[in-house]
């Protein structure tokens, strides 16, 4: 049976035009593994909505993928300001984003709904002060 | 997987100096230097004509037939694309240019911008439709709905199902030529297109999903260009020709299509670079909700194609001033019956099939160990993507040398740095 592959990313947080390239450079790589388009798509949904979501509110983080031909898991981690209330926040439209990156088209509140909705599993793990953890995996079955 | 896509694009030999000009450019990466040449992989290759744009040498050319094809005709038809008619300086009438088309020895004329208009106006129906997925993306650019077709699967539907204008004018220009001349056969007929790019040619020469099409030449503009200087000088008053409306004569430049759905939730990017990350973000699902998305690989549109000879936005200005007294459309009224507001079944296109070219194996597990091994050997190398191996970056070398098309050893910086590793060690042990 083939090994677990990793990738690894450093996501900016400061340079907003580069948000969302991790999870493309994922996309690229489980298209030449040969996943089926539906995970893929599932991937890249719930991973860019994440690494945004660092970008944004956290001012950046890091990208650990491991991918076997049974799943493949995301965790995603920074040190930013961590969510105070993760029910909350996991409500459909809530949103603290600011006004200038609203007016880019993010802040609807969709994120972690969305994260949630496309993968098979996802735990947050989050301190107000120390930061976030989010891993979730999509399974291939 | 065979994916058999006649290309346009080719490279001249003895020309090509193996230079990284056009390696670091492809924006799909489907060139590598062997032997001291560029080579273009048929499997990847989008004919964008980015390597022709940027080649030094002049070593990368795009084939097109050429004006003495077409005496294998007994009668003849001109396709113009729009971007012809913003060629021209001092031109305050398209029918100059239809005018020099018959004198170099056309029989008749069909502007491709006609049929644009009937595509927008198909456009703005099909948009009504409930039952489709949105943003609509256009099927204009054939660039576009081949890299959609290679790494888009879910954008495959979003493409516009109607046949692109160059489809409907060839089809509508034999049907007239024939109509006109009862003792014409229909392979007398030669239905001739004029390109602004190599990607309409390959197009074209591939046929519309297994069907032949019903172009039998293209030209390439800056060829005609030039004749059509010298027949144009000599004319007075031409003949009324031209029944294009301003709707038609936008679709070439960006922005063109899109502002002809007559609603203002559109997106028209252009340039390759830029298309690719706008698609990259649909693709994602994280986009404000769009009706119309009008992409084109070249920088203006199509006025910026490989083919033409000015330069896009002064072609677009002169568009601008061709425009000023056109009436808004004059080609809409597609209705065989006038009654049916769906459009004809005859006008659809088939679907655009996902047809990927970068898995590594089609067994998964073979594939993830080439990966791992991708990583291993990527880790090992400099990253500085110099080229000199003659793969683009680094990363793409790596797999080369797991697909087998590269050997390590190629990589000239991490050779250099073995042998003064090996002679300092060898200094040591000497003294
Ligand atoms: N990594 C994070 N660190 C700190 N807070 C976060 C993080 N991720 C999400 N949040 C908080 O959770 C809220 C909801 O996130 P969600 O992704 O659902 O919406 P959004 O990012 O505000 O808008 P959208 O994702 O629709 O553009 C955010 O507004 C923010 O307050
Ligand atoms: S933008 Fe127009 S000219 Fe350029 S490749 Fe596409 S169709 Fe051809
Ligand atoms: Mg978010």
């Amino acid at each position: 049976m083939a090994e677990a592959i990793t990738f690894h990313y450093d996501v900016d947080g400061e340079n907003f035009t580069s948000a969302g390239n991790a999870s493309v450079q994922v996309k690229r790589k489980l298209r030449q593994l040969g996943f089926p388009p539906e995970i893929i798509k599932r991937v890249s949904i719930a991973m860019y909505e994440g690494e945004i979501n660092m970008v944004i509110h956290a001012s950046g983080g890091s990208a650990d993928v491991t991918v076997t031909p049974e799943e493949v898991r995301i965790v995603l981690t920074d040190h930013g300001p961590g969510i105070a209330d993760v029910a909350l926040a996991m409500r459909e439209g809530y949103s603290t984003a600011p006004d200038n990156i609203r007016s880019l088209g993010f802040g609807a509140g969709m994120g972690l709904p969305n994260m949630k909705r496309y993968t098979d599993t996802m735990e947050i793990d989050t301190e107000v002060g120390r930061g976030t953890t989010i891993t979730m995996t999509v399974k291939v079955a | 997987m065979t994916n058999e896509y006649r290309h346009s694009v080719s490279l001249d030999r003895d020309k090509c100096k193996g230079c990284t000009h056009c390696l670091k450019r492809c924006p799909v990466e489907a060139i590598r230097i062997r032997d001291g040449k560029a080579q273009i992989n048929a499997n990847r290759c989008i004919d964008c004509g980015v390597c022709i744009d940027v080649c030094p040498n002049k070593a990368k050319k795009a084939t097109s037939d050429k004006l003495e094809d077409l005496k294998k005709f007994k009668y003849t038809v001109a396709l113009p694309a729009p971007s012809l008619y913003g060629q021209f300086d001092n031109l305050d009438d398209i029918d100059y240019i239809l005018q020099g088309l018959l004198d170099l020895g056309f029989d008749e004329i069909y502007e491709v911008a006609r049929a644009a208009e009937v595509v927008s106006g198909m456009t703005r129906l099909y948009l009504n439709r409930k039952d489709i997925e949105k943003p609509v993306i256009s099927s204009a650019c054939p660039v576009i709905v081949r890299l959609i077709s290679l790494r888009y699967p879910y954008l495959c539907e979003n493409i516009l199902p109607i046949q692109p204008p160059i489809d409907l004018a060839a089809a509508r220009a034999r049907e007239r030529a024939l109509e006109k001349n009862p003792g014409l056969r229909p392979e007398d007929v030669g239905v001739v297109f004029i390109s602004p790019c190599p990607a309409k040619v390959s197009y074209i020469k591939n046929g519309l999903g297994g069907k032949k099409s019903d172009i039998d030449l293209v030209l390439s503009m800056s060829d005609v260009y030039f004749d059509l200087i010298g027949v144009m000088k000599k004319q007075l008053t031409p003949e009324p020709i031209s029944r294009t409306g301003m709707i038609g004569v936008s679709w070439a430049s960006t922005g063109g299509e899109a502002t002809a759905i007559f609603n203002d939730k559109y997106l028209a990017a252009d340039g390759i670079e830029n298309v690719i990350r706008v698609l990259e973000q649909i693709d994602n699902g994280n986009f404000p909700y769009l009706e119309f998305i009008e992409l084109n690989a070249c920088s203006g549109g199509c006025v910026g194609g490989m083919m033409t000879v000015e330069n896009p936005y002064i072609a677009k200005a002169r568009l601008q001033t061709l425009k000023r007294y056109l009436p808004v459309s004059e080609n809409w009224d597609f209705r065989d019956d006038g009654e049916n507001s769906d459009i004809p079944e005859k006008y659809f296109s088939d679907p655009v099939k996902y047809a990927p070219v970068s898995a590594l194996s089609s067994n998964m597990s073979e594939a993830m160990e080439k990966m791992a091994r991708i990583q291993e050997i990527h880790k090992t190398l400099p990253d500085i993507d110099c080229g000199f191996c003659g793969s683009p970056t680094c990363y793409c070398f790596a797999e080369d040398v797991v697909k087998g098309n590269a050997d390590i050893s190629e990589c000239v910086v991490m050779m250099r740095e073995k042998k003064q590793k090996a002679a300092k060690e060898k200094n040591h042990e000497d003294s």
